[in-house]
């Protein structure tokens, strides 16, 4: 879930590394009261999630209180690419020597955080990786071992930065990358983190992005920061077909049938159990499949959820088929998950055998499960048969084999 | 009484509940997944919607048993050529 600037702001002032006097309000006459006690000119900045704020005219430089007041009055009613702000933050207008990004997020890859930083910041940090490899530092840490200012150093020091600045700045990195940690963060910038003219070191902006299932283990900082529990704070709203899965899930507290995420392609995806929905839906991609949806399902779901999601997946305009994978599976039932995906061909009319493309569910009461598979004609594979050679196989199904040799060129 | 759902059927001997007034309340206490429901007049009643979500736990089987006797409750596996749950 991400953050608005100004809590991304008082997340890092919270963990210790010095901010600029700023002040978030929703009213223009308080904007005027903010900049009054900053003195001097500030910088007037629309609080919405999304980029392009600059160019669409969410931030504008005022000189006095007055012309902060007039500003904050016109960006409170700017929309920008669809959003209103939730407020506007004032701030004083900064003095900047040097401009650095500071960054922590998590590798996928390396399934550890990683520290970035550049000694040219203010900029995006993708652009400067992709342009100046050699202005990028990064440092691997541990999620469970303590940090220390020597792996934020040398990260550092792989820019070229020395001498004061590298002093002053080693600490401001690993604060954040303690952050990042204590407070589950899959992202956690500052950019830019500036050298003032007056020697000191003060994050300017902030981006944070929390593991949205970690929010209950951080109620009290979404309690201060007024995060209320109804705000998903997601990239992008959730579409129709995302809000039914949602409702499937909701109406039957047995097991899960979570995380319905819609996308283009034709391949109806009833996918889980313990990380197998990430591999399956990747399998799925890398034989040239194009997934429909991705979802999660496990904890042993009832028959009603199992068909509830079955049904929503068939009905999604463009799904000629579904492929039901999970891997091993030891809480979930392969019985009852058969059930639930027939009975859902069934209640719409189809034939099962047609419409599933494919069922791999080995475990618990799989010979149970085997049993109906076979009474309704519907191609199953046991654990002998891995979950990539399941998801090719229903990529021949549904796509066709040309496009799995494609893929297959493509990937050798 | 009988009912039949996609993938399993539930029978219960009429007269076992019959001779047992306590039954009904039994199986409805016992099912996990809701397959029994006594109404308030006594009379148990097999909740329809509820037959295809059977777990095959036994449980049904072994209150009848204890309280009436063998196959006063028969689970039948329908996908399974109409094989009883023993």
């Amino acid at each position: 879930m991400r953050f608005f600037e100004y809590e991304a702001r008082e997340i890092v002032k919270r963990a210790g590394i010095p901010v600029t006097d700023f002040g978030f309000t929703t009213d223009a006459a308080e904007a005027r009261t903010i900049a009054e006690r900053i003195g001097g000119p500030t910088v007037i900045k629309s609080q919405v999630l999304t980029g392009g704020r600059m160019k669409a005219g969410g931030v504008k430089f005022a000189d006095t209180p007055e012309q902060a007041e007039a500003h904050a009055a016109d960006i409170l009613e700017l929309e920008i690419n669809g959003h209103m702000p939730r407020g506007v933050l004032v701030d004083p207008k900064a003095d900047v020597k040097q401009e650095y990004y500071a960054g922590v997020v998590w590798d996928g890859t390396a399934k550890k955080p990683v520290i970035l930083f550049s000694d040219m910041g203010g900029i995006d940090i993708e652009e400067v990786a992709e342009q100046h490899p050699d202005h990028v530092g990064r440092v691997h840490i541990s999620n469970l071992l303590p940090i220390s200012d020597y792996q934020a150093k040398e990260c550092i020091a792989q820019t070229g930065v020395t001498g004061r600045a590298l002093q002053r700045l080693t600490p401001i990195v690993r604060s954040l990358a303690q952050l990042f940690v204590d407070n589950d963060m899959v992202l956690a910038e500052i950019n830019p983190l500036c050298e003032m003219k007056d020697g000191t070191f003060v994050a300017l902006d902030a981006h944070m992005d929390m593991e949205s299932e970690a929010r209950g283990r951080h109620k009290g900082l979404l309690k201060d920061l007024g995060v209320g529990d109804d705000e998903t704070r997601l990239a992008r709203e959730p579409t129709d077909f995302e809000l039914a899965g949602e409702e499937v899930d909701g109406a039957d507290h047995r097991g899960v049938a979570g995380n319905v995420t819609e996308f283009d392609g034709n391949i109806g995806l009833v996918i889980g159990a313990g990380g197998g929905s990430l591999t399956l839906f990747d399998a799925v991609r890398a034989h040239g499949g194009e997934p429909a949806n991705y979802c999660e399902i496990g904890g042993n779901p009832s028959v009603h959820k199992a068909c509830g999601l079955a049904k929503l997946v068939l009905t999604k305009p463009g799904v000629d088929k579904i492929a039901v994978m999970m891997s091993i599976v030891s809480n979930t039932r392969v019985d009852i998950v058969a059930r639930g995906v027939i009975k859902a061909c069934l209640e719409l009319g189809f034939d099962p055998a047609e419409k599933i493309a494919i069922f791999r569910i080995p475990g618990a009461w799989e010979e149970e499960g085997f049993k109906i598979l076979e009474k309704y004609g519907i191609e199953y594979a046991d654990r002998s048969v891995s979950m990539h050679e399941a998801a090719r196989r229903a990529v021949v199904k549904i796509t066709g084999p040309d496009a799995v040799a494609a893929a297959a060129e493509a990937g050798s | 009484m009988r009912t039949d759902g996609i993938f399993i059927g539930i029978e219960v001997d009429d007269e076992a509940l019959a001779s047992e007034p306590r039954l009904a309340g039994h199986l409805s206490q016992v099912c996990p997944v809701d397959i029994y429901s006594e109404p308030s007049d006594g009379e148990l009643e097999i909740v329809q919607r509820n037959v295809d979500e059977c777990v095959l736990c036994r449980l049904c089987l072994e209150i009848a048993h204890l309280e009436v006797g063998e196959n006063a409750v028969r689970v039948i596996k329908i996908y399974d050529g109409g094989a009883a749950l023993e």
